[in-house]
């Protein structure tokens, strides 16, 4: 104890950096101040840090691929890429300071444009406080292979540079067109597939290949089609397509999943193609679920940990209120009716609820003890935000953990949108009687399976034209959008190379309520 | 923890997607870049370009939520005079609650998008369908310099030609097939001897002998690496195109051209350069101006000062055949001329001028473009205006030569279009 005290005193009396500019040496020796506080007071857990350095143009290159460091090339990339450039140099947006990878070792990019303290903020903010959440969360344990998954986006990149090559940029293009408009409805949600290494998935790819060449017989194609008998009897009929349905472990909500497996066009390759980019789409849904929660972990990790470094005098008077500026143009949540509303800010929120459960651990009031008897005045706020970081999600954690004293902070209030009514109603506001209300509704707003809809592959017509049909289970009469959905489908019949259709079947009454449909434009 | 510095990591690797997309784009994003050069002035051609095209084309589509149908709940910030059933007039855009709601995440909904050509690919497109009269027959026919290129391996050649990649896989070939001893394998029978001799085997210790015997000869006889199997890279001549080209700028710049129509001239020329500098490595541009006397100008006194007296034309195309005879020998230089006037000339000249034209100048020039430029208001063109002296005598000449063309330009409107006319690649074959 005596030693420690000694050695902070020691370090207390030099900053660790003084001015805007940085080194390597410095932020070594930044790193470690907070290493030391993150581990040793806070208490995380995190994978290995690599820290790379990178320029406003990579930052760019990085933002385009979806934050992801190795990507296979197309063309929605580099749309993404000319737009953000221009609202870049333009001065409309300005870039993020860093992007974490969820690897492992967890890999930041910080941008050398950085002042010493950003570099410190972001090294608090991503290499401990993301980095945490990547490795204890349960989501991403269950979901994401951390060790892997670089190894595979760089097979990913190769080999869809490979099938560029054989089979042309249009071919390819048109899969992947095909596969990114599925990609919400490309993740499994309750199963997890088991994993495969790199060199297991190039092994199996090869292997398909080979053994596709190798038993290649132009006969089969010669066979003639064999005639579906139409005169057995309907309950035959019936029982056969119930049959069928179940061996192709119908209905499925993995629409990519199924395309993959059991599209009957689709060449090796292209069904290849489909199983990378839902597996990249997997990699990205505990991301999804749990945005909110991450973003409210990291900011929360930086806060600390700035502060204490600042209570040390390891931080300058000046460093500290520039961090104070950003760190509060981050977490500003603007009014609903303020021209800068785009929905809640998952950093204000995230930031603010672990704040709160802070507070409600060491001073709660009686409120408090009311609303949390099992947390409140525990002691313990370190502990308690662990253990809500690694088990929950955006959705139950607000279920669990929003406090009548949040409610009232952020006068949230719910409104209902009838598309029958002339006006919209509100139905809560930040009261007694409304704190459930609003807690219950704003849980289902951060709950994806609410947010996307619930469309699943109800059946396939084996026995006639191959018809492809989905369906999508409407609740409270909400609809999809037609002309997003029609483009969608024209994907979904290129994928499946017959036709598709689509039915929009009401919850309740089970009432189909509209039908889209669409047919393969070509030869898939 | 580790840093690792990756700023100087290969830039640009967004390119690849960049191109991906300009390519998907192409029909829309070309159809922006003529709009675009309609308001755009020739002088900031140089420059990037902030084009926008409509989203249809390039859009990502996704199963979502259509706005204003069924019930939704939504919980927002910031209530200040609300309570419970209190009642709210729709926001007039039809979106819950105020401001933004959850759709269009990342502004897809929007019709329009808009980004940033760099130059190249600016003028890439611009240029896309245009192509230079006579460009390859020219620099093949003229080339004077070779340049080296690789073609491919020979058998022979000088040691510093060796390929060694290429000598040792056909080596490696040559001394698997005829079954060359390894190092080891013979290391192995020496081995295999020694041990049978220490165990005092000798029916043994003699197999291992002739084995090792044959295996020695074998490695005496099969050489590592033999003659045979040594290749050199190859290298051809080529002969190497002229990159260099000048450009003659030639105007009338006597008191009938008002300033008006020397600004469109500027324009076509300031084209035809940038045009001609993507092409070729280096441009020369000479500046002649003419009333009755012709003289080599620099480009301030070409454009801005101004002159009187009559017109005689001849005296320009002299005078570039002078500064060609002097300064620009034909194997070294590409020729190209664009002559911009009103079309006045004195009579007796025309004659003169075709027969400079036919005899001279069209022989040497790789294209030569005239633009007459004429007053302007937009109720004169369209209607018939009268023929000019010069457009009279040079359209003669156009009709024979495929090199020669003539254009009439009114209004800076009509600028691109004529130089899209003048160079368009199909122009070439009629």
């Amino acid at each position: 104890m005596n030693a420690n005290d000694d050695v902070s005193a020691l370090i207390s009396a030099k900053p660790l950096f003084d001015g805007a500019d940085w080194d390597a040496e410095t932020i070594k020796r930044a790193y470690d101040a907070i290493e030391d506080i993150a581990l040793g007071e806070l208490g995380l857990d995190i994978y290995p840090n690599q820290i790379e350095i990178i320029t406003s143009e990579q930052m760019l290159d990085a933002y385009a691929s979806i934050g992801l460091p190795i990507m296979y090339r197309h063309w929605s990339f580099g749309k993404r890429f000319v737009r953000d450039e221009i609202l870049y140099r333009k001065g409309f947006q300005g870039l993020a300071y860093e992007i974490v990878i969820n690897s492992n070792p967890c890999i930041s990019y910080i941008m050398e444009e950085n002042s010493m303290t950003m570099q410190t903020l972001v090294l608090a903010h991503a290499a401990f406080g993301h980095n945490h959440f990547f490795k204890n969360n349960y989501l991403f344990r269950q979901w994401t292979d951390a060790d892997g998954i670089l190894d595979y986006l760089a097979f990913a990149r190769d080999y869809i540079a490979r099938c560029e090559e054989q089979h042309g940029h249009e071919a390819v293009e048109r899969v992947l067109d095909a596969a990114h408009a599925l990609m919400d409805h490309g993740v499994n949600r309750y199963a997890r597939q088991p994993k495969n290494s790199l060199a297991q998935e190039k092994r199996r790819a090869e292997e398909r290949r080979l053994y596709e060449q190798q038993t290649y017989n132009d006969l089969w194609r010669t066979l003639p089609v064999s005639e579906i008998p139409v005169d057995i009897p309907a309950e035959a009929r019936a029982a056969r397509e119930a049959d069928n349905r179940r061996k192709l472990g119908l209905p499925e909500e993995n629409l990519l999943l199924f395309i993959e497996k059991q599209s009957p066009k689709l060449e090796g390759w292209q069904r290849e193609i489909v199983r990378i980019v839902r597996k990249l789409a997997q990699y990205f849904y505990p991301q999804k679920q749990t945005r909110m929660m991450n973003e409210g972990c990291a900011t929360f990790v930086h806060y600390e940990i700035m502060h204490r470094l600042h209570d040390r005098g390891l931080l300058t008077e000046g460093a500290m209120l520039e961090f104070l500026q950003s760190h509060t143009n981050v977490v500003a949540q603007p009014e609903f009716d303020s021209p800068r509303y785009s929905g809640i800010n998952p950093y204000a929120l995230g930031f603010a609820m672990m704040q709160d459960i802070k507070r409600i651990c060491i001073e709660p009031t009686e409120e408090d003890r009311r609303f949390f008897p099992g947390v409140a005045g525990n002691g313990d706020p370190y502990g308690t935000l662990r253990d809500g970081w690694a088990n929950y999600r955006d959705e139950s954690f607000i279920l669990q953990f929003l406090s009548p004293n949040l409610i009232r902070k952020f006068r949230l209030f719910k409104v209902t949108d009838e598309a029958e009514e002339p006006t919209l109603s509100v139905d809560a506001i930040h009261d007694e009687g409304g704190y459930q209300e609003i807690r219950r509704a704003l849980s289902r707003q951060f709950d994806l399976s609410r947010r996307e809809p619930d469309i699943q592959i109800a059946d396939v017509d084996l026995a006639g034209d191959r018809c492809l049909i989905l369906k999508h289970t409407v609740y409270d009469g909400v609809m999809l959008e037609e002309k997003t959905c029609s483009a969608v489908l024209r994907h979904v019949a290129t994928l499946w190379a017959y036709n598709v259709r689509l039915l929009e079947v009401d919850a309740v009454s089970d009432s189909v309520l509209r039908t889209y449909e669409a047919s393969p434009d070509g030869d898939a | 923890m580790n840093i690792v510095d990756r700023r100087l990591n290969p830039k640009g690797k967004s390119l690849g997607n960049r191109q991906r997309f300009l390519t998907r784009a192409r029909a829309e994003v070309k159809g922006a870049v003529q709009e675009a050069t309609r308001r755009r002035k020739v002088g900031d051609l140089d420059g990037a370009e902030k084009i926008s095209i409509p989203a249809k084309g390039i859009a990502e589509p996704n199963f979502r939520y259509s706005r204003g149908t069924g019930k939704r709940e939504m919980v927002v910030p910031g209530n200040r005079e609300f309570i419970t059933g209190d009642k709210i007039p729709r926001p007039p855009n039809g979106e819950g609650g105020g401001g933004r709601g959850e759709a269009a995440p990342d502004g897809e909904g929007d019709d329009a998008f808009e980004f940033v050509l760099s130059k190249e690919e600016f003028l890439d497109l611009f240029f896309d369908d245009l192509e230079l009269p006579d460009l390859v027959g020219k620099q093949l026919k003229d080339a004077s310099t070779m340049k080296l290129s690789r073609a491919g391996f020979t058998v022979s050649g000088s040691p510093s030609n060796l390929n060694v990649g290429r000598t040792m896989r056909h080596s490696m070939a040559r001394r698997i097939s005829l079954n060359r001893p390894r190092r080891a394998d013979v290391e192995a029978l020496e081995r295999d001897l020694a041990e049978s001799e220490a165990a005092g085997d000798t029916e043994a210790a003699a197999r291992a002998k002739l084995a090792l015997d044959q295996a020695l000869r074998r490695l005496k006889l099969i050489p590592y690496v033999d003659p045979v199997d040594v290749r050199y890279n190859r290298f051809e001549k080529i002969p190497k195109p002229n990159t260099q080209a000048v450009m003659f700028c030639l105007m009338d710049v006597s008191g009938s051209m008002s300033e008006r129509m020397k600004d469109l001239a500027k324009r076509f020329f300031m084209l035809l350069h940038v045009f001609l500098g993507r092409r070729y490595r280096q441009v020369d541009v000479v500046f002649v101006r003419h009333t009755s006397v012709a003289k080599e100008v620099d480009e301030e006194t070409f454009f801005y000062s101004t002159e009187t007296g009559g017109t005689v034309v001849s005296t320009a195309l002299e005078e570039m055949i002078k500064i060609v005879r002097e300064r620009y020998p034909l194997e070294a230089w590409n020729i190209y001329a664009a002559q911009a006037s009103d079309g006045d000339n004195i009579d007796s000249d025309s004659a003169r001028c075709i027969a400079l034209l036919k005899d001279h100048i069209l022989p040497i020039t790789q294209y030569f473009a005239y633009v007459e430029v004429g007053a302007g208001s937009a109720g004169l063109y369209g209607s018939a205006r009268p023929e000019s002296v010069l457009w009279t005598s040079y359209r003669e000449v156009a009709s024979s030569h495929h090199n020669f063309a003539i254009m009439r330009v009114d209004d800076p409107a009509q600028i691109f279009p004529v130089f899209h006319e003048l160079f368009a690649k199909d122009r070439q074959r009629a």
